[in-house]
This record gives C-alpha cells, structure tokens and sequence, in this order.
C-alpha cells in the first residue's frame, strides 16, 4: 500500500467531509484553499516519488491485480495530478473574489472539492471500470457546479452538457460491458497483455468495434470534432472560477483517457485507430479556431480555442512515436495553464466592465496596464510565440510531425498558430486598446480585492514563463513519459507487481 | 436467449436514440434512462448467460462450487444503476428548475442565445 497514491484521492474527499460539517462561507474558503494547497503538495511528493522509483502502483484492499483496483502512477499520470493540484489552487483562491454568495450558500466549495477528487481519480486508477466510476464523480460535481448559478442560460447550458456527457458514459459502459464479456478483465494492464498475446482474444473486427466506442466516448468528454459542439455551447454560462476550471482540466481529462487507452491498450490495428485520430486532429484544430474567429465574446473564443488546442494534443497521440508523445505530454501541461489563466482573466474583465461582449470593453491597457501585461503572457504563449511556453510546445510537435512526414498535419498545426494569434489580437484591441465606449465604467477595486484577483493571474503568468525559459528539464521529464507510453513494461510490471 | 436479449437492446436503444432527440427535456431525461438500461443490458448478456450455481462459498470450504455465474458483471451493473439513479435526480431537478424560470421544459424555449 503505497499512501502516495492514495493521498490525491483522499484529501479532496476529506475537505469536502469537512465542509459539509462546517457551514460559514469564510471557514469554507479557507478549508478550500488549504485543500487545494495539500493536494498540491502531496501530488509534488507523488511525481518526485515516480521520477526517482519509477512507475508506482498500489492495489486497494491488497487485492492483486487483475482482481482488485489498482492505482498506478506513471511520469504522465503524476505530472496530470501536479498539475491539477496547482489549478486547484489558483482557482480556489480566485473564488474568493470572483464567486457570488448565493453559489457559495448553495454548497460550492464542497462540491468543487469531490470534482478535485473525481479528477484525480481518473488520473491515478489503472481499472476501465474504475476509471468510469470516476467520470462518473466528476460528472456529477460538474453537473452540479455547471448549474450553480440558476440563471436562465446556466440551465440551458446544463441540460445540453448533461445530456451529451451522460450519453458519452453509456457508450463507455456498453464498449465496457463487450470488452469484459470477451475477455473476463477491465483491470487496464491485463487487457492490455491480453489484446497483445499471439493468439487473438478479441476477433479483429470486434476489436475494431471497441476501439471506435472508446474514441466516440472519450472523444466526446476530450471535445474532439465532430463530437464537440456541445463544449461552446455551455463552458460560457457558468461562473468564472467553475468555467476556469472545467476550460483547463475536464476536456483534458478526456484527452488523458484517449491517450491512455490508444498507447497501452488499443496498439493492434495502428493503421487504421491511428490514422483515423490523426484526421480528428486536423479537423479538430481547423474547425475550433475558425469558430474562435467568428465569435464577439471573450468566454466564447476562447471556448472554441480549447477545442483547436485539444486538437494539437491528439495529433501527438497520433504521431504515435515517444517524441510526439512527449510533445503531447507537454502540450497538455502548457495548455492547462494557459487556458485556466485566459479564462480567470476573462472573469477580472468582467469584473471590471461588467461584460465579456468585446464591443463593450475597451481601454483597458490605460486604465490596467498591470492586467494588460498580464493577459499578453498566456495569450501569445496560446498562439505560439517564444519563448513562452507554447512556441516550444508547438515546436516539439511540429518536430514530431517532420519525423514521421505527416506534412498536411504541420501545415495545418502552423497555420492554426497564426489563427490563434489573430484571435487573440482581436481580444487585445477590442478590450485593451481601443477607447473605453461611452457610458462603460470601470469598477473600482479596493487594494486586497485586487490582490485576490491578481494574485493567481500573475502566478499563473509567471509560471507560464518559466515553462519557456526551463522547458529543457521539463521535456526531459516529459519524454520520459513518451518512452513509458510508448513501451508500456515498467507500467505492466508495476501493477504485476502491486502490493 | 442472448439472440432475443440482443434484439431487445437494438430495440431499446433505438427507442432512446429517439427520444433523446426530442425538445422536451422530460422525452430526452427518459431516452437517457433507456440508454443506461441498455448499457447495463448489454453487459449482462455479453458476460454469459447460463444456468449455474451461485457463487457462494460453503462454511468450511475455500472454493465456490463450479460452474458458478460470475459475480462480477452483476457488481458492475448495481454501480451503474446506482450511478444513473443519482443521475436521473438530478437532470429531474434541472427539468424542474427550467420549468420553473422558463415555463417551459422546451430544450429550444429554454435557449436564449440560438446563435
């Protein structure tokens, strides 16, 4: 029993027990963050675990594999979990200004609390089943959360992101049900040795089959085209720190999964799942940001950059060589950052003018110049220009794609970089240079709201630039987690070999 | 029997299929249950079905008596039941909540924004 792996899972479960018992809003903000702050740090202990022992994994109740769940943590797993902790702090401390009563006394930090927990749980577990129950925690706090606010658009937004996610998790539970009728196991490692021995378990045509349900399924949670138009249709209605949240970690959770299951599991048929995800790449990254173009409002572009952007993390998965990995890995861990910060920038814009609709804004780099600094880093970090941490992130991908002569997929990965640009530009003049319009006020902030606002904006941005100036220990760390996807032993003897 | 079992489940999805492309959202709440009572069926014919002996052990015994039915497809479905309980709660209370600011449980009357 290793408790490192366990910690992730028990320390949001915790807090939100906690909150449950304690009911005023200010002690509940404080428990929310010292939460997130122990999440951060026992997920730093887990990845330095992994970095210096290896793959770890942990069967619970001591059941051994197959038999038993088994949480598992590879390089990529515990970056997933470092990173989530750290999310979940910068927002849980931006919540302190950003949320509104009412979504407080309804019982938002508890439930913020189980999605960290639901997250987490899918990162670590190495149990299809499992891994569902765990879509199935985060779901329900994001149906939740999504839904907080009672307004008439929140509730739109929820019945559409409900529906569709609830539809994704049948389709996972059917392609569970055939894979455990053939084969007697969900433990990920086992159907993994299994699918891989000589003698075929699974007729090729049903193999197929599962394949297919796995990528509609994950696709659709990761909003992969064209399984995505339910993911601008609903990230803008909630409030700021729930949208910040779910623009970062949920779609990557789908991302995680898909990368999971194409690397260990579903590597028989490569021709055909893999060149299939690389067509979803292309026209994942071109349909997102042309959306991004067409839009006014600044949640709605950036809703539709997460899909382009989910894009360029499946095409390293279709690449399918460690290096692409690798790229992919770190793609995810740039992304995440980048995109939690746009959207906590998003909700101080609103804030301060009162609407995210960019003809109503304007002046804000006379009247913020701090902020105005602030939004430039993630922004042109998002588009691709160095050295912040996404020109590298592109680059390592664009590299891949030249190694294995994928040349459509590099000048489409280039041209949507210059889209992004042009989309985040747009946001630029409109909410930063052009004059403030008539009859807009700028709200004005007391100093320690202002600290509250700013405090993991600039965090978030200051990391950003430390992803580009150490990007070249932080790709050693990811191409360590290629090579582990790509030749996935030291992963099957861990949890062989889980205690 | 799994030959009927499969026609079932044909039929049942195509039944939620359709009814989750319905306005109203109660039509698309009940097309969503079906959907997981499917899901749960197809797990409970892809498993095996076959008359055996139930996977007890006996006092004093350390095996089950064999052939005995698996246990676990079983375990797998109360999850998921349990999981589309909960769920189907809460998509109620959305139902009810729509109802209640809108008037209306229509998915397109409750959009503001249909651009």
């Amino acid at each position: 029993m290793n408790v490192l792996l366990v910690l992730p899972i028990v320390i949001p479960l915790l807090t939100a027990a906690s909150m449950l018992l304690i009911r005023t809003r200010r002690l509940q903000r404080r428990l929310s963050i010292a939460g997130a702050g122990a999440l951060f740090l026992a997920a730093l202990a887990l990845l330095s675990h992994v970095l210096t022992h290896g793959t770890v994994a942990t069967s619970i109740g001591s059941w051994p594999a197959p038999f038993g769940i088994i949480l598992v943590a590879d390089t990529f797993a515990g970056l997933m979990v470092v990173i989530t902790g750290l999310k979940a702090l910068a927002v849980s401390i931006y919540a302190v200004v950003a949320l509104d009563e009412d979504a407080e006394r309804a019982g938002y930090h508890p439930v913020y609390q189980t999605l960290l927990m639901g997250i987490s749980g899918a990162f670590l577990t190495g149990d299809f089943f499992n891994l569902f129950v765990w879509f199935e925690v985060m779901l329900l706090s994001s149906f939740v959360l999504i839904s907080l606010g009672n307004t008439r658009q929140q509730v739109s937004g929820a019945v559409k992101y409900v529906t569709i996610n609830l539809v994704s998790s049948a389709i996972l539970l059917i392609g569970l049900g055939i894979l455990y009728g053939k084969l007697g196991t969900l433990n990920m490692a086992d159907v993994a040795v299994r699918l891989a021995a000589e003698q075929r378990a699974i007729p090729r045509g049903l193999e197929s089959v599962l394949a297919m349900l796995f990528i509609v399924s994950f696709g659709i949670k990761a909003g992969v085209f064209p399984l995505n138009f339910w993911l601008p249709a609903s990230y803008h209605t909630p409030s700021f720190p729930v949208s910040a949240i779910f623009a970062g970690l949920l779609t990557k959770v789908g991302v995680y999964a898909l990368i999971r299951s194409f690397t260990l599991v579903f590597v028989q048929d490569i021709e055909t799942t893999h060149s299939l995800l690389l067509a979803i790449a292309v026209a994942t990254m071109v349909t997102g940001v042309l959306g991004a173009a067409s839009k006014m409002e600044i949640r709605r572009i950036l809703s539709f950059h997460i899909i382009s952007q989910i894009g360029y993390m499946v095409l390293g998965l279709a690449l399918f060589t460690p290096f692409a990995l690798a790229a992919a890995v770190f793609y995810v861990v740039h992304h995440i950052i980048v995109k939690t910060n746009l959207f906590l920038i998003a909700g101080f814009i609103h804030r301060l003018q009162g609407s995210n609709e960019l003809h109503q804004l304007g002046g804000l780099y006379r009247s913020k110049p701090l902020l105005a600094a602030l939004f430039l880093i993630p922004a042109l970090s998002l588009a691709g220009v160095p050295p912040l941490s996404g020109f590298f992130a592109k680059l390592a991908l664009i590299q891949a794609g030249l190694q294995v002569e994928a040349w459509l997929a590099v000048a489409v990965a280039l041209a949507v970089g210059l889209l992004t640009l042009f989309s985040m530009l747009k946001i630029w003049n409109e909410a930063f240079w052009k004059d403030t319009p008539e009859a807009v006020t700028v709200a004005s902030l007391t100093r320690t709201e202002s600290m509250y606002w700013l405090l993991p904006i600039g965090c978030l941005a200051l990391l950003t630039i430390a992803v580009g100036i150490f990007s070249g220990p932080l790709f050693e760390i990811a191409l360590r987690a290629g090579q582990e996807l790509m030749q996935p032993d030291t992963y099957l003897q861990a949890v062989r070999e889980a205690r | 029997m799994s030959v009927i079992l499969a026609v079932v489940i044909g039929a049942l999805t195509t039944c939620s299929v359709f009814l989750l492309l319905q306005r109203s959202i109660i039509e698309i709440l009940m097309g969503l249950s079906l959907l997981s009572h499917t899901a749960n069926l197809v797990i409970f014919t892809s498993a095996g079905l076959v008359l055996k002996q139930p996977p007890i052990i006996a006092a004093g015994e350390t095996l089950p008596v064999t052939p005995h039915a698996d246990p676990l497809p079983q375990a797998l479905i109360l999850t998921a039941i349990v999981i589309s309980f909960g769920v189907t709660a809460f998509t109620l209370a959305v139902a009810w909540r729509a109802n209640f600011m809108t008037g209306s449980i229509n998915v397109d009357e409750t959009d503001e924004d249909a651009s």
